[in-house]
């Protein structure tokens, strides 16, 4: 497996799977989990590849970059999942999906489907000043949030880019003291209290389970 | 565009002076703005002049670098608050010395939205640029747009998004607008990262900005063509 960082950069070539039949292209912040829900479910017949996490920063390279894997990959699967919610793009995405004729995750972000699309839904309405981080993002958040934002180099800007945001939301997809640790630190960093929810896999493994 | 040399700011000339404050903007370099903002008032400078020759066009020139992709987010934040260091020493004095105003503008985040990064960018541009501007602030529903254009003067209604699921929002203002048979009498621009020209026109508005220098840019064009008609 690679590490972080490379899921970040670069993403992941694709996973080895006994039956060729589904493909799944997904964001590189979902591969552990998604591999998590492959093994433990013992799905022989799925495949992953990941593009780099680092897209979430940069929404307009998603779209093309899933209709260039989609290309590349449709001959060698029965089937292509894309593992990408809407993810800043506006709708694009899924336009492009339909004439792909693949299928893809529904909801705005990962942060919806962690929680499940319907309960995020109601809950958001009254989070809007939340300001959301998932496992991998609390792992990356230096490489994510702390250092693109420049926060490393110029913490006065702080209050410029989180003076509206009330809370931290550490929507946990496992239970892991380290990164509950790290949740902690990085609430502290940011000066928002934190709250911590179990989300588990959320509607990422019901998407999983349809295909 | 940094130099490790020392620069004594009082020695140089005013047209020195006036380059350094580009560098130092873009350096993002705040006490010695406000430092070469007294020292041209020292000199008799026009807070107007300051303003223009200095201010809005050194953050002009990172505009254009942030436009390039030479610069990031974090720079023109830091070249902001550098000007906002300039423009607390300009503000007061330019009412007091008649700077010319060509225009007033009501401008806020939408509902749902609490992003105010780009939206303050602009805000400071626009009063840079000569505008008069009413900030709402974030999270908007339409009442509150409806409710200042009433009883205020505007000529321009900027609205702002960051999120792909909260930019749906101003079409209802929009909208709300037409029905109420206002929509003609404001110029509406929106800027914000997931926007584009397209979903501009799809929404009815007039202009898509892409970022503060265009948003003043159009702004101008707006005014200009106003004034225009007027004149006829």
């Amino acid at each position: 497996m690679h590490s972080d960082d490379h899921l970040t950069e670069f993403g992941m070539v694709v996973s080895h799977c006994d039956y060729k039949r589904i493909l799944i292209i997904a964001c590189g912040a979902l591969a552990r989990e998604i591999l998590t829900l492959i093994e433990l479910n013992n799905w022989k017949h799925m495949a992953l590849t990941c593009l780099p996490a680092k897209y979430h920063l940069y929404p307009e390279k998603i779209t093309s970059a899933v209709e260039d894997a989609v290309l590349k990959y449709s001959n060698d699967y029965d089937e292509i999942f894309i593992a990408y919610a809407d993810c800043g793009t506006g709708g694009l995405l899924a336009n492009k999906c339909k004439d792909l004729g693949v299928k893809m995750i529904a909801g705005p972000h990962c942060y919806s489907f962690f929680e499940g699309n319907n309960k995020f839904s109601n809950l958001s309405e009254n989070e809007i000043t939340a300001f959301y981080l998932t496992d991998f993002l609390v792992k990356q958040f230096d490489s994510f949030v702390w250092k693109p934002m420049g926060l490393d180099k110029h913490p006065e800007l702080l209050d410029m880019y989180f003076g509206n945001y009330t809370k931290l939301v550490y929507q946990a997809q496992i239970n892991d003291p380290k990164l509950d640790a790290k949740a902690i630190e990085i609430s502290e960093r940011m000066g928002l209290p934190l709250e911590r929810r179990y989300t588990g896999y959320g509607d990422l493994e019901t998407a999983l389970f349809k295909i | 565009m940094s130099d490790e040399q020392d620069i004594i700011l009082a020695d140089l000339s005013d047209e020195e002076l006036t380059l350094q404050m580009h560098d130092d903007l873009y350096d993002g370099m705040k006490e010695e703005i406000a430092e070469s903002v007294n020292i041209l008032l020292g000199r008799g400078w026009m807070p107007y002049d300051i303003l223009t020759k200095a201010l809005v066009e050194g953050m002009r020139i990172v505009g254009i670098d942030f436009r390039d992709g030479i610069l990031f987010v974090p720079e023109v934040l830091l070249a902001a608050n550098a000007m906002k260091g300039g423009m607390f020493i300009l503000k007061p004095l330019l009412a007091e010395t008649g700077a010319p105003r060509l225009g007033n503008m009501l401008i806020g985040t939408v509902k749902g939205d609490i992003h105010d990064i780009g939206k303050n960018l602009v805000t400071m541009m626009m009063e840079g640029a000569g505008f008069e501007v009413k900030d709402l602030g974030i999270n908007n529903p339409v009442e509150n747009y409806l409710q200042e254009l009433e009883n205020g003067e505007y000529d321009i209604l900027g609205m702002s998004a960051l999120l792909t699921t909260t930019m749906p929002y101003m079409k209802v203002v929009i909208d709300t607008m037409i029905e109420k048979g206002m929509r003609d009498d404001y110029v509406v621009m929106v800027g914000g990262a997931p926007l584009n020209e397209e979903f501009s026109k799809a929404i009815g508005a007039d202009a898509y900005c892409r970022d503060a220098a265009v948003a003043v840019e159009t702004a101008k064009e707006f005014m200009a063509k106003k004034h225009n008609q007027m004149v006829i």
